[in-house]
């Protein structure tokens, strides 16, 4: 098997930051191959000695030339991230031959984006309409959660082409609020 | 001794009341609201009773609701834990109407603390310490001038009638004070339609230092030792521990002997605790007094090998103090990190939802007070405390290394918690160095990217890049439903694979 793997640097956990950046990462070329006794494994064409473990879902014990290393997996509603220790990476995985993940893969900055739910809410206010022109960072919704409020802004300038969001309705993570162009 | 009690609470402390109760062979009763059917204190209990929906005004504060349970179920006595109804006279009153034991002080004593000035007169009396200040409003600028001049700058001005920071005027120097005045009683006056305004000298970067105490229903009264409270956010506390790195046994006892003072000044009965302020010379101030058990109150257990809520239940249940203040010996250093479901990345903004992975710590002076567990969805109804995570050493240094053992140990997926901040904390040079006050943590987060010092072992960041690399396409050659399909309630796309595929793919690993 062939990937393509994004990494971004290490975000939130110990190391402070915000998500993001990842697409500025190049790609790293993974191959995995299964052979006895476990698994050929080449980063950017070098061969690496591996042995990998998954004790438990989302739990992966790897050794890398002796060293052990136990990572952990976590999908949020946008995101991959892998955990080694405390650092976490945000990730992104391309299977070269799938058209399928390409496409999910492509057009982050170009193209319409999806504004989603990042944790279950109630959305109490609606700071802009379908139609309205937004720069990146405005405010488009605010969503209420353990009585804090959060404003959900827009990752680009561009229009709101929909609004589904409406004031009142409970959302959850992943949960479509506004689409932007 | 009660045969059965119930536990008018949610989340982690009333595990915390269920454990105790168990541990003393009495019945459990829970009660939840419909969202916390499948929430640990409803599993844990013996017996278990819905009280109305979601919003806690609708189940966890409706008296009623709680009492009729205590009537059907049959139990003798009810505790309150925190928050909700735990400093609630009225209820208190209601349970003693009800012929049912609320485990905690009089209804009389609940009022007496929770009226501010009442507290005061009955304190001062009692020769307790307060900030120096006058108590009633000022007449006049000449007034405010003297006083300050007598108290010493800075002062604070404060509105009577007020709060939320409105009618508050800080002033550094005598030719503030008149203009100072004027301002802040007329916005006291717009804001609270009083312009009442007082003059109290000014705490700089006091800190937050509370103090134990226990009393039976017999006339003893006994202090527990300090908790150094500084670390907040937005007035929540976030890390506590005991004993504070500045109090030495003579403070402690000065500050324990006024606790008691007050305890006993307001006839109090069961566990308690005062605050207190403490300014840069280690004065210390009268606050309040929290007339309940404190979320924080496991660090004394650890310091003094004392069951807080054991003993709450034996005070009401009539028991005698089983030792006194000669026997209460403070031992070893315990630090409490409150670990909250909060976004480190979005401001602390609470984080609800479905816990998808839980990894957690134990081993040598490690101990923690959870309400969650894998699977269990985080509700947005309620306070985002999730649990406890309390190290204790035999010093600072050893606790604050086996917490970040422990912290490293930590993992929850699915939420974002604040547990990433507790590395920073433990890790800065002030927070090593005891030079804590309550405007500590906003420094703190103010910072950008923290040099962090961490015994854990350090990798350079192109090598943990490679293994993240490695590990996302192990994953996903080993189990690609969950890494390429959306997880949770996106669509009911995530797939999770049986357990004899996944044992047989680890198995093809090897």
């Amino acid at each position: 098997m062939v990937y393509e793997i994004i990494v971004g640097g290490p975000v939130g956990g110990l190391s402070g930051g915000k998500a993001g950046g990842k697409n500025s990462a190049t790609p790293r070329r993974l191959e995995l191959e299964k052979c006895e006794g476990g698994w050929a494994c080449r980063l950017d064409g070098e061969a690496i000695s591996i042995d990998a473990v998954i004790p438990r879902r989302d739990v992966l014990s790897l050794l890398v030339d002796g060293r052990s290393y136990e990572i952990k997996r976590e999908q949020t509603a946008t995101d991959l991230h892998m955990w080694v220790g405390s650092a976490r990476f945000a990730v992104e995985i391309r299977d070269p031959r799938s058209l399928r993940s390409r496409q999910q893969a492509g057009g982050d900055e170009k193209g319409p984006r999806k504004i989603v739910a990042p944790m279950p809410g109630r959305i109490v206010r609606l700071l802009v309409a379908e139609g309205a022109s937004v720069e990146a960072g405005q405010g488009l919704v605010v969503v209420e959660a353990m009585k804090m409020q959060n404003e959900i802004k827009s990752p680009k300038k561009g229009v709101v082409k929909k609004m589904p969001a409406t004031v009142g309705a409970a959302v959850n993570p992943g949960d479509v609020l506004a689409i932007v162009e | 001794m009660f045969k059965k009690i119930l536990i008018a609470n949610r989340g982690e402390i009333a595990v915390r009341i269920l454990r105790a109760c168990r541990e003393m062979g009495i019945a459990t009763v829970a009660v939840y609201s419909d969202i916390d059917r499948a929430s640990l204190h409803v599993r844990k209990a013996d017996e278990a009773y819905p009280i109305g929906p979601a919003p806690a005004a609708e189940s966890y504060l409706r008296m009623d609701k709680i009492l009729d349970v205590a009537e059907r179920s049959g139990a003798e006595a009810i505790h309150p834990g925190y928050g909700f109804l735990s400093e609630n006279a009225k209820f208190a009153q209601a349970c003693a109407d009800a012929g049912v034991k609320f485990i905690g002080p009089t209804p009389h004593s609940m009022n007496l603390m929770g009226s501010k000035t009442s507290a005061r007169q009955q304190m001062e009396k009692a020769g307790v310490p307060f900030v120096p200040g006058t108590s009633r409003g000022l007449a006049s600028a000449e007034e405010g001038e003297q006083v300050a001049e007598r108290i010493g700058y800075p002062v604070m001005l404060k509105a009577a009638a007020g709060g939320g920071g409105k009618g508050m005027r800080l002033v550094h120097t005598s030719t503030e004070l008149r203009s100072a005045l004027e301002s802040a009683q007329s916005e006291a006056q717009r804001s609270f339609g009083d312009s009442e305004v007082y003059i109290e000298k000014a705490i700089v970067n006091p800190r937050h230092i509370e103090m134990q105490v226990l009393a039976d229903e017999h006339g003893n009264t006994v202090w527990l030792g300090e908790r150094e409270c500084s670390i907040q956010r937005r007035h929540q506390k976030v890390l506590e521990e005991a004993p504070s790195p500045i109090v030495d046994p003579d403070m402690r006892r000065r500050m324990g002997e006024v606790a008691v003072k007050v305890a006993q000044a307001a006839s109090y009965t069961n566990a308690g605790t005062i605050e207190y302020l403490v300014d840069q010379q280690k004065n210390f101030y009268f606050l309040e007094m929290n007339t309940r058990l404190q979320v924080e109150h496991p660090v004394t257990e650890l310091t003094t090998g004392l069951d807080l809520v054991h003993l709450q239940i034996r005070i009401a249940a009539g028991e005698k103090l089983p030792f006194a203040q000669a026997n209460v010996a403070i031992r070893g250093h315990a630090i409490e990190c409150r670990i909250y479901a909060e976004d480190p990345d979005n401001n602390y903004f609470p984080s609800p939802g479905k816990i998808t992975v839980l990894l957690q710590p134990s081993g040598p002076g490690i101990r923690r007070d959870s309400g969650m567990y894998e699977g269990w969805n985080v509700p947005m109804d309620y306070d985002p405390l999730l649990a406890k995570l309390i190290g204790y050493g035999t010093d600072r240094r050893q606790t604050i290394m086996r917490l970040e053992r422990a912290l490293y140990e930590y993992f929850v997926a699915g939420i974002k918690t604040n547990i990433s901040l507790f590395q920073r904390i433990l890790g800065d040079a002030d927070f090593r160095a005891g030079r804590l006050d309550t405007g500590y943590l906003d420094r703190l987060l103010a910072k950008s990217n923290p040099a962090v010092v961490s015994n854990v072992p350090e990798r350079e960041t192109e090598e943990l890049e490679r293994v993240a690399a490695i590990a996302a396409g192990m994953f996903a050659a080993l189990d690609p439903d969950a890494t390429s399909g959306k997880n949770g309630n996106a669509g009911g796309s995530a797939k999770i694979p049986s357990n004899w595929k996944r044992a047989g793919r680890a198995e093809g690993l090897r």
